[in-house]
């Protein structure tokens, strides 16, 4: 994509009358005002400067809206075609921004707060003693370290993935078949897996997998009394719906890749094996380095499981950080103390992240 | 006659056929391990699904077949109002399941729908023109869009529930749809990024100097084209927000309930039977099993167009 000047080159000839772009601006700004103006009073409201009989905070929203829809046509008003072709980025950016970067400024404030959602003193500013408290929280540690666990589970996930595209790619008959089964559960809620495998077909007394183990030989399975065994269970749940998601962006590179490479590479002699690695495996670099990230990303949302089959136990040895902040809030209703942790661990994600991003790039770019 | 000239014709020599057995173990291992991950995936949802049509004793002898090892009863789907009998009389438990259903239906529907629509138009934009926004361009556009799947619901989560209690959006369907788009728009913009990215700018030139405006032009000419496109992204979505759990169990409480906080608030319980528990269950995953083999094609398409550029 070209960094400088339109894909599309459009001559257009805009001429707007001087009272259009008055009318533009003046809704533009008009709604502004109104949109503050009704800030100001409802904070005035909170503050019990005055009484207007606001219960909650609508007003400003619905000001808010207008002020959105107001800019956005005050683009076109003002810009001619410039505003109209602002207009189809305007929307999403409005959107996203008044979703995170305004929530997340917000999240800021309660984090150097003590606010206990249940007491009725509300929100009290205390500066760092979250942090300090944080720092001193065992638990909140563990379920940092449970995540690196869990993250590197994903290259196992990567193996067998890697492995099923290979199969799906082979010549096979009733590939579709294969495709749609393998597909499959990706299609099932974490929380309905939950029960499906966790809470039924791991029970130890009557579930088919305790069946199946005590054939094998263990007297008394127990999927998540210990805490390996139930971190691997979890994992195992985990890997179970998310394995097809990365199989499937597996598959799209290997037929992405020309026969006639594997064809060169038999033809001078190179055995299925050698063939892979020596072939396949780097031209596929950059499709599995997308996948495994990708992966990462959706890895450290993992929750949904943990919060229905173990909530964290047994001693917090599945806890991720989401079901961990989770139970915070709904044990103990501290919000203050909750979204510190959360903003940590998005610290910790995006440092993470971005180094894991630039070894990537340096791993997918093509050998010379 | 020769043994040079038979050869070709005849492939039972020593070599060949050796060749031919090591062939035929090739394809025993494909399909045998074709046919163990298809059993590893197919396996649970047979388990749920038979299950539901189980009796206390079939679970606890761990019955698998229906028919040959049990007689299937509908008692998990009587306890859920939904087996034969109950269906025509009034019953609480089908009106609360019909009530989480349809705000499980509305709550995906709307949010994919408006991600679909933010989404494209956005794409569309960033693949076409050149915007400024400040200091930032395209690239940065698109980085910050794409950025915001990094974000872990948690860190929205409790900020939202403040925020909703003030705007009183919580517990409302508005307020989930609000947060399920926000959630799958860099999804969406990824895609459609990719879809539209394919499609030769010529076609709107032609259109425009034909005296087109830019939306007519997107409108009429690019969406169709890009249609497939926005299938993928728009299943894509519907499958991530159906089955969304975090979010919906922290901002609903009663009246917005979604499917997911229904199920996982009898899994809590250690007494709860089997069977309405499996026929919950597969109340649940039906919509999406039926969605994910119809539409396999579509749902591949739209995960497979970041991977390979």
């Amino acid at each position: 994509m070209s960094q400088q000047g339109d894909l599309l080159h459009v001559v257009t000839n805009d001429d707007l009358s001087s009272a259009r772009i008055a009318f533009g601006r003046a809704i533009m700004w008009g709604s502004g005002l109104i949109l503050v103006l009704m800030a100001v009073l409802q904070t005035g409201q909170v503050q019990g400067w005055w009484d207007l009989g606001l219960t909650n905070w609508r007003p400003t929203l619905y000001a808010y809206l207008t002020w959105a829809v107001c800019l956005c046509w005050g683009q076109v008003l003002t810009r001619g075609e410039q505003g109209k072709r602002a207009l189809f980025v305007l929307p999403a950016v409005l959107f996203v921004v008044s979703l995170t970067v305004f929530p997340l400024l917000f999240g800021v404030l309660i984090a150097l707060s003590d606010w206990n959602l249940s007491s009725v003193s509300g929100r009290r500013f205390n500066g760092t003693a979250n942090l300090v408290r944080m720092w001193n929280d065992p638990f909140y540690w563990n379920a940092l370290g449970n995540m690196v666990w869990y993250v590197l589970a994903i290259l196992v996930e990567y193996a067998i993935a890697f492995g099923l595209a290979l199969l799906l790619n082979a010549q096979i008959r009733a590939r579709k078949f294969f495709r749609v089964a393998f597909l499959l559960p990706l299609m099932l809620s974490p929380v309905a897996v939950s029960w499906m495998i966790g809470k039924s077909m791991l029970e130890p007394r009557f579930g088919p997998v305790a069946r199946f183990a005590r054939w094998l030989g263990w007297d008394t399975p127990s999927f998540f009394g210990d805490p390996l065994i139930a971190k691997l269970s979890i994992m195992v749940m985990d890997a179970w719906t998310f394995i097809p998601f990365m199989m499937i962006m597996l598959l799209a590179g290997l037929q992405a890749i020309p026969k006639e490479v594997q064809e060169a590479a038999r033809v001078d002699g190179a055995s299925g094996w050698r063939g892979f690695w020596e072939v396949t495996f780097p031209l596929m670099l950059p499709v599995s380095v997308t996948a495994v990230l990708i992966r990462i990303i959706f890895k450290l949302k993992l929750a949904d499981i943990v919060i229905t089959v173990t909530s964290g136990g047994p001693g917090g040895a599945t806890d991720t950080v989401t079901s961990f902040i989770f139970r915070e809030y709904r044990d103990r209703s501290n919000v203050g103390y909750g979204t510190l942790l959360a903003m940590v661990y998005l610290v910790i994600i995006v440092i993470a992240m971005t180094i894991l991003m630039k070894l990537a790039d340096r791993l997918a770019r093509p050998r010379t | 006659m020769t043994a040079a000239a038979e050869t070709p014709i005849f492939r039972d020599s020593e070599a060949d056929l050796a060749h031919r057995a090591r062939w035929a173990a090739s394809r025993t291992l494909i399909y045998g391990a074709l046919l163990i991950w298809t059993l590893i995936c197919l396996f649970p949802i047979y388990w749920t699904v038979t299950t539901s049509f189980k009796q206390a004793p079939d679970v606890m002898q761990g019955h698998l077949v229906p028919w040959l090892d049990y007689e299937p009863a509908s008692l998990g789907w009587r306890s859920l109002g939904l087996s034969p009998d109950t269906l025509g009389q009034p019953s609480t438990p089908r009106a609360e399941f019909i009530k989480r259903f349809t705000n499980s239906l509305i709550v995906s529907l709307s949010a994919s729908t408006l991600a679909l629509l933010l989404g494209s138009m956005a794409a569309y934009g960033l693949s076409r023109f050149s915007y400024r926004f400040g200091f930032m361009r395209n690239a940065d556009i698109s980085f910050f869009f794409l950025s915001q799947l990094i974000l872990p619901p948690v860190v929205l989560a409790l900020p939202f529930l403040v925020l909703y209690k003030a705007l009183a959006l919580l517990d409302t369907r508005i307020g989930l749809i609000l947060l399920y788009t926000l959630t799958v728009l860099p999804i969406v913009i990824w895609i459609m990024r990719d879809q539209f990215a394919g499609i030769p700018t010529e076609l709107e030139e032609a259109a425009l100097v034909d005296g087109l405006t830019v939306w007519r032009a997107f409108l009429t000419i690019i969406l169709p084209i890009a249609l497939p496109g926005m299938v993928a992204a728009f299943i894509l979505s519907l499958v991530l927000t159906w089955n969304e759990y975090f979010f919906a169990a922290l901002l609903t409480s009663t009246h917005a309930n979604t499917l997911p906080v229904m199920v996982a608030s009898q899994t809590g319980s250690q007494g709860i039977n089997w069977w309405s528990m499996a026929a919950l269950s597969t109340a649940a995953i039906l919509p999406l099993l039926i969605l994910g083999i119809l539409l396999e094609r579509f749902i591949i398409k739209g995960m497979a167009a970041g991977a390979v550029k």
